[in-house]
């Protein structure tokens, strides 16, 4: 089964670039998401430039609408993702439970849809 | 969207002996019939679909024409059948259809039939997956609940929509919900691997022990004990211990649950009041459940893997033991109480230590303590209702009488009401 990990969490909490700490958690992503090729589970996966690049667009009447920022203004925003072929939910949450980000955030799993 | 398919049970009219082995068969093997279902066709609706399906046509059948010789392997081999109808009937059964041509394939398998007619404890017993399935932290707590007595309890919709107080079609939808996610989250019908089991074991035995105190403390409603809760709580949990003799904590468990349960002939009175353990008549205590609860507990312990459930449990056992409330070994309880708050750091165990505190040193040093749990327990009927009694014992009557009141605010039922407005009244008069 097709598996959204969601990587929620508040800019500016977690490790900050610059610091030794910042290296691990990026040297701990690149090994997650090494592991998760090599065990054949990857399909996709990239981190979000910070919300403030965010536009959400909305058609009404026809007309599109453009505004700036996110959609919902919450404290803890959408800043990257994983889609991983995983067995089932507890698979899922294992790899979940590895995602760097889960440690400071959270990680939301979402079962992809399949239309037959 | 399947709709949950009305609960066969044959009213008392046309109860007869068919009707009555029925309800035998689906009260001993339901769980075991669905969970092995389940496991074939990898689909819990279907299967509770199909053994609906097979339970109805067992209830035609067995009055015309008996009882099978195995009943269990019939109502499978029926519930397989019907599965292969349902499938068929399906708008997107062309994507089934390799799942059709397996289990039509299983049908024909004369073997499987005949190691199943010959005998019924060779259906493979795959209980144990389904409640780990039933409990999994996916769902929502109450639909955990439900699910679990559903599946593996063998109680009725009905009957669980009656024991939570909900309207039966609100307890359906929320059981179609809840196996809707397992199915669409893919949530597996598996042990967990041994990384996840002990946080997914946790869940089962809390599950377990919600389930018995519904029953024992019943948030609401009229009657202060639903034995059917109680009863359904201990046999699952038996069964744990039966398929996971290793854990200790599942054993500490069923302790704790035998423990609670010897008191409840004492817990109320003829008029359904509650009596509290300090006036409860002990010669009512159920001496069989006592001697089987600490049983389990001492060979628990002996394992020297203590944990939350059996230091509960070794609390019961304290105060099992004891003649009377007066002769109660409270240092050993309250030294219990400080070993589980170590592991269970939370405002409810350190009320209760405080309490027992209160019963070795007097009551000043517990109400001290208890000011700074005030605010994380406000909301928390006991800590008002503990509190006035020790304000009452200190001779703070004005207090006692405001935290009394703030106790039966809180109330959800009129048996706990009615006690304490009596312990209310009692601080007037006395």
């Amino acid at each position: 089964m097709q598996y959204m990990c969601l990587i929620y969490s508040a800019e500016g909490s977690g490790p900050q670039p610059g610091t030794e700490e910042f290296n691990r958690y990026m040297q701990a992503y690149f090994a997650f998401t090494g592991r998760m090729k090599d065990e054949g589970k990857f399909i996709a996966g990239d981190a979000l430039q910070p919300v403030a690049t965010a536009t959400t667009v909305l058609v009404r009447g026809g007309k599109a609408e453009t505004m700036d920022g996110p959609f919902a203004e919450t404290k803890e925003q959408l800043g990257g993702y994983y889609l991983l072929d995983c067995k089932n939910l507890d698979d899922a949450i294992a790899c979940a439970a590895m995602i760097p980000t889960a440690e400071h955030g959270r990680v939301e799993v979402r079962p992809v849809m399949i239309f037959d | 969207m399947a709709g949950e398919p009305p609960d066969i049970r044959p009213d008392k009219e046309t109860a007869s002996l068919a009707g009555d082995a029925v309800e035998a068969v689906i009260r001993s093997q339901w769980g075991r019939i669905l969970a092995s279902l389940t496991k074939t066709f990898n689909d819990f609706q279907l299967a509770e679909d199909a053994l609906q399906d097979a339970v109805e046509s067992a209830l035609i059948h067995w009055r015309r024409n008996g009882l099978p010789r195995t009943p269990a392997a019939w109502l499978i081999q029926t519930a397989r059948r019907k599965a292969i109808d349902r499938l068929r009937r399906k708008t997107n059964f062309r994507s089934r259809e390799a799942e059709i041509t397996r289990l039509i394939e299983l049908d024909a398998d004369d073997n499987d039939r005949e190691r199943l007619a010959m005998n019924e404890s060779a259906i493979p017993d795959h209980r144990l997956e389904m409640i780990f399935t039933c409990c999994h932290p996916a769902l929502e707590e109450k639909s955990r609940l439900a699910l679990t007595l559903r599946t593996l309890g063998g109680l009725t919709t009905e009957e669980i929509a009656r024991a939570f107080l909900d309207r039966r079609e609100a307890m359906a939808a929320r059981l179609t919900r809840a196996r809707k996610k397992i199915a669409l989250a893919g949530i597996p019908y598996e042990i967990p691997d041994s990384t996840q089991l002990p946080e997914r074991l946790n869940s089962v035995l809390s599950v377990i022990y919600l389930i018995f105190n519904e029953g024992y403390l019943a948030s609401a409603g009229d009657s202060p004990i639903r034995s059917e809760l109680t009863d359904e709580a201990i046999r699952l949990s038996r069964l744990v211990v039966r398929l996971m003799p290793e854990e200790t904590e599942a054993a500490g468990l069923l302790a704790l649950l035998m423990l609670h349960n010897a008191r409840k002939p004492a817990r109320t009175d003829t008029d359904g009041h509650i009596v509290p353990l300090e006036e409860q008549d002990r010669q009512s205590w159920d001496q069989a459940d006592i001697a089987e609860g600490t049983a389990i507990l001492k060979q628990a312990l002996a394992r020297g893997r203590v944990g939350a459930y059996q230091l509960q449990a070794a609390i019961s056992a304290c105060h099992c033991e004891a003649p009377s409330w007066s002769e109660t070994d409270w240092a050993q309880i309250l030294a219990l109480y400080d070993l589980l708050e170590a592991v269970m750091p939370n405002p409810v165990v350190r009320l209760n230590r405080l309490l027992a505190l209160a019963q070795l040193r007097g009551p000043e040093e517990a109400l001290q303590g208890m000011d700074a749990l005030a605010g994380t327990l406000e909301a928390y009927q006991p800590f008002h209702a503990a509190r006035a009694d020790l304000l009452a014992r200190t001779g703070q009557t004005d207090e006692a009488r405001k935290a009394y009141a703030a106790a039966i605010a809180l109330s959800t039922t009129p048996a706990e009401r009615a006690f304490l407005e009596t312990r209310l009244a009692r601080l007037s008069t006395g």
